[in-house]
């Protein structure tokens, strides 16, 4: 990195001066950056007792599971709220998975009438803002088709999402067309193609779509709170939400709760951080 | 009228309905998802907005709750603490990204990878848990930890989410700290990108690191920074999860947003019909400052 004075050999002392404080000005942000989510894991294994001002502090001296005991005891759905995340989240994420990756190569490869055409009414659906389909689509679920309360009303909305169908076109359009074009020659039919050569090149952008699917729909909270109406349908954001309520005073009851909630994204961000910080910039750079 | 064409034009023609035909299939789920759940809830939602529903019956009312809305001061309010909330947070949350991106870059791909995934994380928790720990640091009691923080440099004990004259502030200072991790990835993306030709030769003319940062990279990031801008923007326009779990939008309306009065006005009071003007109303102004931003940052952003 050019922006940086470089150093030549016999200042090394001083290159290990500027990368020691450009370290700890780091340090320092991402400590505070972090400190919630640190606070919210460290007071989880607190017992749970409600909450004076004893309860705050930085490090729990007998650290216990009980307010995880807690946590599941309160109802006897509180699994059911993480499967039932699980469900919603995985169904989402394969539906998207597919659909967005045909629609993409549909999209960017092939010729068919009224393709750009739909192509820009389908981009029409990113810029407007959620709060002016909330309502209708509400009335439409709950009121003319009456699917309140069942997953397909948690999952059909986000069945495929325009923004998905969008990342998969621009990748892969960049894929050269010559190689489609020589399976064809040789006779391949088009969903072999999407299958055994569009979908293998494609891997990058269906994990990427992938994460970000599961994530999102792990955590959205609002459309899950209108739909469900019985504990036993609640995802686990929208029953965190209700345990809380119920529970204002238990303190680190509610943290644990909150761990549940948070971690299941925590070990995926472990285990795919590069897909989740390619899925950040792939949206973002002109594909 | 087949047979007079040669072979070869009749198999490309095959060729082409069939990739017509799969193209349709393709996209056959994805569209009927996009009319089902996006075209027609917009459609719907002009046609609710001149309806006013009550219990029994429907009524269309024109431009009524056009009109009600423009009179209802809390819709004034309400827009301005959504300005003041994203004159305050987008800002702050790029410069404090950019800063932190310069930082990042010249460390080792290593550590720049550790940095990245530290910062990005509380991105990927759940808004709800989230809201949960804040809520507690802000606590008011003199042992809240925000408020022992504070009490070291001799500040008095504040009411954080209760008091209007902190409320904003609270919800400010949480989104400051959670919601820079995206722009932190892109930043570092952009500024990896720019050749060193540049600064090599900045350095043959003698430039110091602070005019190189002046003259070469905030040009060239300049797309970028307007990309983030906008979308920023957009996206803190219509935010509201925090304002709904951490404050409700009180005390005395200080946090209510535009999208949770719409919320409210929709789920809370059962008002389809303003809520959905309001909507409308919130999607013309955010046009309007997408628009006006384009125009002062210049077009020269690419998608």
């Amino acid at each position: 990195m050019a922006l940086y004075k470089s150093y030549s050999k016999n200042e090394k002392g001083r290159q290990y001066f500027r990368t020691g404080w450009i370290m700890l000005l780091l340090t320092i942000l991402a400590i505070v950056t972090l400190f919630p989510i640190y606070y919210m894991i460290m007071s989880s294994f607190g017992a749970p007792v409600e909450s004076g001002a004893s309860s705050y502090s930085l490090l729990v001296k007998n650290p216990t599971l009980e307010s995880y005991q807690f946590f599941f005891d309160y109802s006897k759905y509180s699994f059911r709220w993480i499967v039932n995340s699980f469900l919603v989240a995985g169904v989402s994420t394969l539906a998207n998975v597919i659909f967005a990756t045909a629609a993409g190569y549909a999209f960017s490869k092939l010729r068919f009438k009224g393709n750009k055409l739909l192509f820009s009414l389908l981009l029409l659906a990113m810029m407007i803002p959620y709060q002016v389909t909330q309502v209708p689509l509400y009335i439409l679920i709950v009121n003319v088709l009456r699917m309140d309360n069942t997953y397909a009303a948690l999952i059909a909305p986000g069945l495929v999402t325009a923004y998905n169908v969008f990342l998969a076109k621009q990748f892969i359009g960049s894929l050269p067309t010559e190689i489609m074009e020589a399976a064809k020659m040789e006779g391949c039919s088009q969903p072999a193609l999407l299958i055994r050569i569009v979908m293998p090149l494609s891997k990058t952008v269906m994990a990427v779509m992938a994460i970000n699917t599961f994530m999102n729909n792990w955590n959205t909270f609002f459309w899950p709170l209108l739909v469900t109406k019985t504990e036993n349908m609640q995802t686990i954001q929208v029953g965190l939400k209700n345990f809380s309520f119920a529970n204002t005073t238990y303190f680190a009851p509610m943290m644990a709760g909150a761990t549940v909630s948070a971690l299941p994204m925590f070990i995926l961000f472990f285990a795919l951080q590069k897909y989740f910080l390619e899925g950040v910039t792939v949206g973002a750079v002109k594909g | 009228m087949k047979s007079k064409k040669g072979p070869a034009l009749q198999k490309k023609k095959r060729k082409n309905t069939e990739e017509n035909r799969w193209g349709y299939i393709f996209i056959l789920v994805p569209l009927l998802v996009f009319a089902i759940f996006t075209l027609y809830p917009i459609m719907d939602a002009f046609i609710i907005s001149f309806k006013e529903f009550k219990p029994l019956k429907t009524e269309w009312v024109g431009f009524e709750n056009y009109k009600n809305t423009l009179k209802n001061s809390l819709f004034y309010k309400s827009l301005a603490n959504t300005v003041v909330y994203t004159g305050i947070t987008v800002p702050l949350s790029l410069a404090l990204s950019f800063l932190i991106s310069i930082l990042i870059v010249p460390l080792t791909k290593r550590k720049q990878n550790f940095f990245k995934g530290a910062y990005y994380l509380p991105a990927i928790a759940s808004g709800v848990a989230l809201s949960f720990v804040w809520k507690w640091i802000y606590d008011p009691l003199p042992s809240g930890l925000l408020n022992r923080l504070v009490a070291l440099f001799g500040v008095d004990n504040q009411n954080w989410l209760g008091s209007s004259k902190t409320a904003m502030f609270s919800l400010i200072l949480m989104a400051l700290l959670s919601s820079h991790g995206a722009s932190i990835i892109i930043y570092i993306a952009a500024l990896l990108g720019i050749d060193n030709t540049y600064y090599e030769s900045a350095d043959m003319d003698g430039a110091t690191f602070f005019q190189k940062l002046r003259y070469i990279v905030m040009p060239l990031i300049k797309p970028t920074t307007v990309f983030l801008l906008v979308t920023s923007v957009i996206g803190s326009f219509q935010v509201f999860q925090n304002a709904f779990l951490m404050t409700g939008g009180g005390p005395d309306n200080a946090t209510t947003m535009v999208g949770l009065l719409i919320f409210n006005k929709a789920f809370k009071y059962f008002e389809y019909g303003e809520a959905s003007a309001q909507a409308l109303i919130l999607t013309a102004i955010i046009g309007i400052f997408t628009f006006i931003q384009f125009k002062l940052t210049g077009d020269n952003v690419e998608y």
